[in-house]
């Protein structure tokens, strides 16, 4: 079998924080009505992890599920388990009216570890990295510069984020200047 | 800076993370209408100085269009609101009367 290319082929960058593009993170986009005990009961089966809340990052080892909007939700698994827990998805939901896309291949995913984690994302998006505003369990859809993306916090110093394959560069070296040795800011 | 508050996600968005989506409450004239309604339509808009209501869409976050209510002058926001209504809640024009008693957008007021 051949080998997996990633966008970026695990490209890293060590300045305020790490920054490591993700090998293969598995990723199921699902869409269908929250209000649904039916949809929530097979999403939350298959996934194996709890139904998160208006904006709510809920992970737990290698499987997570992210709010992304009133009617998507992200399925985070492995690489390999994404294609199988795509179709136990669609057969679970058969009937229903919603969407089970594995989009693994589609995006592109970087982790940022680091005390100034905070503060590389602040100077990339229009959003409040301050602790009494985000924190862990919750998932930011945004932009970061000019390409959509979206990131939550892994912990209290590091981060994970997921943009489309085709900005994994640009996305890669925006990080790359946001963290460079003595750019650092000192306010969050 | 305009921020509006997404009524989807509830994220507090600045007006990079959104798209301007025009006047809002535009009754759509198609086929078989007459050409006054018709051009009425296609090109006539508001330009209020004060009270005026657009759709906007979340478009860098949860990607849901909405409404908006504002001040063109002050940039003062009334309040946001579901996509899915053909004029603006009682509770956003109560808070406009509030303000600016004696407003008027189209036909209300
Ligand atoms: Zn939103």
């Amino acid at each position: 079998m051949s080998d997996l290319a990633t966008a970026l082929d695990g490209a890293s960058f060590d300045g305020l924080v790490k920054v490591e593009e993700l090998h293969a993170q598995g990723m199921i986009t699902l869409r269908g009505d929250f209000g649904d005990p039916g949809f929530v009961t097979a999403v939350t089966g298959v996934a194996e992890v709890s139904m998160p809340g208006q904006r709510g990052a809920i992970v737990d080892g290698r499987r997570g599920l992210l709010w992304m909007s009133p009617d998507e939700l992200l399925l985070l698994c492995t690489y390999a388990e994404a294609p199988i827990l795509a179709a136990k998805l669609d057969a679970a939901l058969a009937g229903q009216h919603c969407l089970v896309a594995n989009v693994s291949d589609a995006r592109a995913c970087f982790t940022l570890n680091g005390a100034y984690t905070r503060e590389v994302l602040a100077k990339l998006a229009p959003v409040d990295m301050s602790r009494d505003s985000f924190g862990p369990g919750e998932v930011r859809r945004t932009r970061l510069a000019q390409v959509a993306a979206a990131f939550w916090l892994t912990s209290d110093d590091g981060a994970q984020i997921v943009c489309f394959r085709s900005v994994a560069e640009y996305v890669f070296n925006l990080l790359k200047a946001a963290s460079a040795p003595g750019s650092e800011v000192d306010f969050l | 800076m305009l921020i509006l508050e997404c009524p989807y996600c509830g994220v507090k968005a600045e007006e990079t993370e959104l798209h301007a989506g025009g006047e809002a409450h535009i009754k759509r004239f198609g086929p078989g209408s007459s050409d006054d309604d018709f051009e009425t339509y296609l090109f006539q808009r508001e330009n209020p100085m004060g009270v005026h209501f657009e759709r906007w869409r979340h478009v860098n976050g949860c990607g849901k269009w909405f409404h908006a209510a504002r001040s063109t002058t002050t940039l003062e926001v009334f309040g946001t609101y579901s996509a899915r209504t053909f004029e603006p809640p009682q509770e956003i024009k109560d808070k406009i009367t509030a303000r600016l008693p004696g407003w008027s957008w189209r036909d209300l007021s």
